[in-house]
């Protein structure tokens, strides 16, 4: 909260206590206001691990074969089930593939598909959320019966109906995943243009002569973006989650394709003689999900 | 009221036949040869059958009426109690589902109570702590506990508990004891969720002026956070209960087949694996029944636990 | 001293931290008070006496930091007691009646419980026949109208007149010695306001209660304190008694908040104004909101007629729910009138769609209430300002920046203002950026709706300056609505007076004013805060 400043009248050429700048005063570009906001997040270190673990992932998705030398198909059974070591960081699998690279190469299958089904929740849900709030009316009470529809269809099975009848693989566990994430976009996204909608600033522009269009595009839509924009990475690790939860249940890519999800189903053969198996994949995967999930809510908590 | 009950049923039996129809549409007319997905989860191969017995198959299975028809034949005998047969099991459906049901209905009962409980009492002993350093550790627990898959839980779980302390059982259906790691597991990601909305609640709710009244008054910090902040800070619980129904079933699906139950959830893992199409629809149809009914039950609650709601007309 | 003081203050420092940063919020602070007094603390926001307050009652927030003195309370120094030592004395001895009646009870509870509540804490908690008379006795004592039914309903089920006097119940519940009352002006209309704090002391004097009134509104606090503490930034700077300050207020500051208090003077106007057509008319308009599921209608106003001519000043009063707003927007082409004509330089505005109104929207604009919401927070300065010309294409690059530059000085906002955030301005700033944005486009006509009733009194008097010299130098006429009667009479030439939507009185100024007809403006003006002694310096 700053202070008002006193009552005499401000000469437009200098302000008290500032020596006037040798060049005209310019107003700082939008990049630099970005810059200047975001830098005191970077500072904090929990903020920076987990943005680390997230920028790992991404790469091991993009370019995988940079951070692993093995092959994540070349069996080696002389090597099977070899707890972890400095050669072998996460150990190896029952045909003796090294586990990490298959995790790191898992991150392409798992991460994209995840990506590909926010992207579907994020165009699918903004949409119908945008338009049923901005319509209002019998337009809104229809949409939001459909997003009920969906919402009582539960997340896994309606994936699973929407695998059934498509068949097996990441994309299609991609979509499917997509789809059942739709419900939580729109309404978030109707929440929010349903509540700008009636602010004064908004009211404001359209006195102001600004159409229907600007009005949504330049004041409603990049103020509902917050909590869509932490909803969506909150999201992105729910949908790693689901999808490595089809892969598991062995609707993902079939072998040998290294999943995360059906990295831990495999391991599960072997709890009780080589834990490692299952379970150092998941650390990792835990360890992403719960990056993304601080990456957000460390957004959220500098905005407000 | 009485209106509004009405309108409200029928919303949620508009929302009942919504979700039927859809799911049936995506397994009857997204795949690109129906009748090869059932005859294969029959065990029969569509190509070494001849045309007859290809147009015989196609009448047994109904597909050779119109998408229609077939469509609203299926309904009435759903409305019916005539939930189809299982291709692979060859049994009626029904049958198979109240034979697996009521193993769901406990773990998934027993995981509820689990989740609330340790959601609430979380959240609670967050709230009233004012020891900075334990408040926010606490604080994010919850987080943690939806960043893990519930599947790779359960196997943590069974490996620590059942194959190195040996307490408990990994895998069955019978008994008690049996039920304790399936719905520990079950139960931690909705506590996680309960646990995450109720300390925001109680953060929102300790800002509210009624609470420096209360204070005012002469109250101790324990009495206001029970009496005050818990009722408030608690309203969109319940709302959450309801929505967390399908999280329930879909984690039920997760943990019955890492645990080795018969319940419905591990029916409904075999039944996509077989393309089991009737079973995989009555399923889905039978969960969203039991979330539209739940969500039913929550709306027509929450009159009573917030006074400023009311399912009569109001000014505005 | 023959009588121990009941508050004793000496010397209190209070500082906050604040992401390692401290910012002093009471410096060196001492006073007293007797049993069966009224002081009054005066101050504007950041002056320490809500902190004060706070730490009378022994509830600072956890950065607070009570760096040194003493707060003596019926002998005991709250300052350094345990936390159980000040629970005793929260309800018992001091009270508090909290500044907005809407949030401050629980919603969940009912009423009888909740005074109930403050009883049981008198009696160690245990219940005791006889608990649920007394809830109705106190319910009857401060003014409340069935007390059983009352005792039962929920609290948004009454007015906010009616939980004020239920916060007073509660207060009054514990028997305290002293009752701090924060801010009681500033949430309820004005005629409710007075009959309530005449109530309140009314029933202090009866049970020898001392009363701490925390205001921020000078006049207020002049009309009902023995003696006044005037705070500014934390620190005392004037203490005397209510005549003292008004005849002759020894510091600046206190003069200078005096000042600022809108006076209540009918501003002066040249008589006869020239007849022309009026810029804005309206003419016999009503407006009825369909209530859901019912038959009946809501009447927001009924046959309103008025007139604006350019570069005068209209103003409408009405306390909340007298349709003063909803008469500015259908002035504006929000909404429609249900019956009657709006013109605006001559085109009938009512029956036009949005599109063709569009082209005469640059000549009537709009202020709105609340400067909080008022401004997108993510256009800078520069953005909120020129939007209306992007709007509607009037200017671009060089010029554009050009006319900003010139819009800020206008409001006599430093340039580099141009360049922020509205979360990184005051309340007054912004109402100054929402008011160089209203002019962008050069209006006749300027709806404000309540423009100062958000800010600091100091603030208030700032901006309506501000406005008065924008008259004078551009010539725009003026439509003012407010529920406070002395900030419309330092600048209006008009006045109507609204009540549940009818016209109750209307006509200019100086004669509705002066010699009011109805019965509502008169009750009106009585309740302007230092009014009763008609003793504010007159500032012409």
């Amino acid at each position: 909260m700053t202070i008002d400043i006193p009552l005499t009248p401000i000469d437009t050429q200098h302000t008290s206590g500032v020596a006037p700048p040798a060049t005209p005063w310019k107003r700082r570009t939008r990049l630099q206001r970005a810059h200047q906001a975001l830098a005191p997040l970077l500072r904090r270190p929990g903020f920076s691990v987990a943005l680390l673990i997230v920028l790992f992932a991404l790469f091991a998705a993009l370019a995988p074969q940079l951070l692993t030398s093995f092959d994540p198909y070349a069996t080696s059974p002389a090597d099977k089930l070899s707890a972890p070591s400095v050669v072998h960081w996460f150990g190896t699998d029952e045909l003796g593939r090294d586990l990490y690279t298959r995790v790191v190469y898992g991150a392409r299958l798992s991460v994209l598909a995840a990506l590909l089904a926010v992207t579907i929740a994020l165009v699918g849900g903004l949409g119908l959320g945008v338009l049923a709030g901005f319509a209002g009316g019998r337009v809104d009470a229809a949409l939001m019966r459909l997003i009920d529809v969906l919402l009582a269809l539960p997340g896994l099975l309606l994936a699973l109906a929407i695998v059934t009848a498509i068949g097996f693989g990441t994309v299609p566990v991609a979509v499917a995943v997509g789809v059942g994430i739709i419900p939580g976009f729109a309404r978030t996204t109707r929440a929010e243009v349903l509540r700008i909608k009636t602010l004064p600033y908004v009211e404001a522009a359209r006195l102001g002569g600004a159409s229907w269009v600007r009005t949504l595009l330049r004041h409603v839509l990049p103020n509902a973006w917050g909590p869509v924009a932490v909803l969506a990475t909150l999201d992105f690790g729910a949908a790693i989650l689901a999808t490595a939860g089809l892969s598991f249940l062995g609707f993902g890519a079939a072998p040998p394709a290294a999943e995360w999800g059906t990295l831990i189903a495999n391991g599960r053969h072997f709890l009780i003689t080589a834990p490692w198996v299952s379970l150092l994949p998941g650390l990792f995967v835990v360890a992403v999900v719960f990056s993304l999930n601080h990456l957000a809510r460390s957004a959220e908590e500098h905005a407000r | 009221m009485k209106r509004y009950l009405t309108g409200r049923i029928g919303q949620a039996l508009l929302v009942l036949w919504g979700a039927y129809t859809v799911t049936y549409f995506i397994l009857y007319m997204l795949p690109g040869d129906t009748l090869a997905i059932m005859l294969s989860a029959s065990g029969m191969e569509a190509d070494g059958l001849s045309p007859e017995d290809l147009a015989k198959a196609r009448t047994y299975y109904g597909l050779d009426k119109g998408l229609f028809e077939q469509y609203f034949d299926l309904l009435w005998r759903a409305l019916h109690g005539d939930l189809g047969q299982s291709l692979s099991l060859g049994r009626p459906v029904t049958a198979l589902l109240a034979e697996r049901l009521p193993q769901t209905l406990a773990l998934a009962g027993t995981a509820i109570v689990l989740s609330l409980l340790a959601g609430v009492g979380l959240a609670y002993l967050t709230a009233y702590l004012q020891w900075r350093p334990l408040k926010t550790a606490l604080a994010r627990l919850p987080s943690l506990g939806f960043s893990v898959p519930v599947f790779w839980m359960g196997l943590l779980l069974i490996q620590v508990f059942a194959f190195a302390l040996g307490w408990l059982p990994a895998t069955g259906s019978q008994g008690l004891a049996s039920l304790v790691l399936p719905a520990i597991t079950l139960a931690i990601p909705s506590a996680a969720v309960y646990a995450q909305v109720l300390q925001r609640g109680f953060q929102g709710v300790w800002q509210e002026p009624y609470i420096t009244t209360a204070f005012a008054k002469g109250l101790s910090r324990a009495q206001v956070q029970a009496r005050h902040g818990l009722r408030n800070a608690a309203l969109p619980l319940l709302t959450l209960v309801g929505l967390q129904v399908g999280n329930t079933v879909s984690g039920a699906v997760l943990v019955e087949t890492i645990f080795s139950r018969n319940g419905v959830g591990r029916l409904a893992q075999e039944a996509v694996l077989r393309q089991d199409i009737p079973v995989v629809l009555a399923i889905v149809a039978v969960s969203a029944a039991a979330f539209v009914v739940v969500n039913l039950i929550v709306d027509l609650l929450y009159p009573y636990l917030d006074p400023r709601i009311t399912h009569t007309a109001k000014v505005s | 001293m023959s009588q121990p003081q009941l508050i004793q203050v000496r010397d209190l420092s209070v500082s906050y931290t604040f992401a390692g940063q401290r910012t002093q919020a009471v410096r060196q602070l001492s006073f007293s008070l007797a049993q069966g007094e009224t002081l009054a603390i005066v101050g504007e926001s950041g002056s320490g006496k809500s902190t004060l307050a706070n730490a009378l009652l022994g509830l600072l927030p956890a950065n607070a930091n009570i760096e040194q003195g003493e707060l003596r309370v019926d002998g005991i120094d709250v300052a350094q007691a345990s936390e159980r030592v000040r629970r005793k004395l929260r309800g018992r001895t001091i009270a508090l009646v909290p500044q907005d009646p809407m949030v401050s009870l629980n919603p969940t509870l009912r009423i009888g419980r909740q005074i109930a509540e403050a009883l049981l804490l008198a009696h160690d908690g245990r219940r005791y026949p006889g608990l649920d008379a007394q809830v109705l006795a106190l319910l009857e004592q401060v003014g409340i109208d069935e007390p059983p039914l009352r005792a039962r309903q929920y609290p948004h089920e009454l007015s906010g007149g009616m939980r004020q006097r239920v916060l007073i119940a509660i207060a009054l519940a514990g028997d305290p010695r002293l009752i701090i009352a924060d801010e009681p002006t500033s949430a309820l209309d004005v005629t409710v306001q007075r009959r309530i704090l005449d109530h309140l002391q009314q029933l202090v004097a009866e049970r020898g209660i001392s009363l701490l009134i925390i205001t921020h509104d000078l006049g207020m606090a002049c009309d009902r304190a023995d003696r006044l503490l005037v705070m500014k930034q934390g620190e005392l700077v004037e203490h005397a008694s209510p005549r003292q300050i008004l005849w002759g207020a020894q510091q600046p500051y206190t003069r200078a908040l005096l000042n600022a208090a809108p006076a209540f003077v009918p501003r002066k106007r040249p008589p006869g104004v020239p007849a022309q057509t009026p810029l804005l008319r309206l003419s016999n308009v009503g407006k009825r909101f369909a209530l859901p599921g019912q038959h009946a209608h809501f009447t927001a106003l009924h046959g309103l007629n008025l007139e604006l001519h350019a570069g005068q000043t209209l103003a409408i009063v009405g306390e909340s729910g007298s349709g003063k707003s909803t008469a500015l927007r259908i002035a504006l082409g929000l909404e429609k009138p249900s019956q009657g004509r709006v013109e605006f330089a001559g085109v009938d505005i009512s029956a036009c769609s949005w599109r063709q109104f569009r082209p005469l929207r640059r000549r009537i604009q709009l202020v709105q209430q609340n400067p909080f919401a008022a401004l997108d927070p993510r256009f800078t300065v520069f953005d909120s300002i020129v939007e209306p010309l992007v709007s509607f294409g009037l200017l671009k690059g060089a010029a554009l920046e050009r006319k900003a530059r010139e819009l800020i000085a206008r409001v006599q906002l430093p340039v580099h203002f141009l360049d922020r955030l509205p979360r990184e301005l005051s309340g007054g700033q912004r109402q100054r950026v929402a008011i160089a944005r209203a002019l962008a486009l050069e209006p006749e006509v300027l709806l404000l709706d309540e423009p100062v009733s958000a800010l600091d009194v100091s603030v208030q008097a700032q901006i309506l300056a501000l406005l008065a010299d924008l008259q004078r130098e551009l010539g725009i006429a003026y439509v003012l609505v407010s529920h406070d009667l002395a900030v419309v009479a330092s600048m209006a030439d008009h006045v109507l007076v609204l009540r549940r939507g009818q016209v109750v009185e209307q006509g200019p100024a100086v004669q509705v004013f002066g010699s009011p007809a109805s019965a509502y403006t008169r009750a009106l003006i009585e309740a302007i805060p230092g009014h009763s002694r008609s003793v504010l310096p007159v500032a012409v």
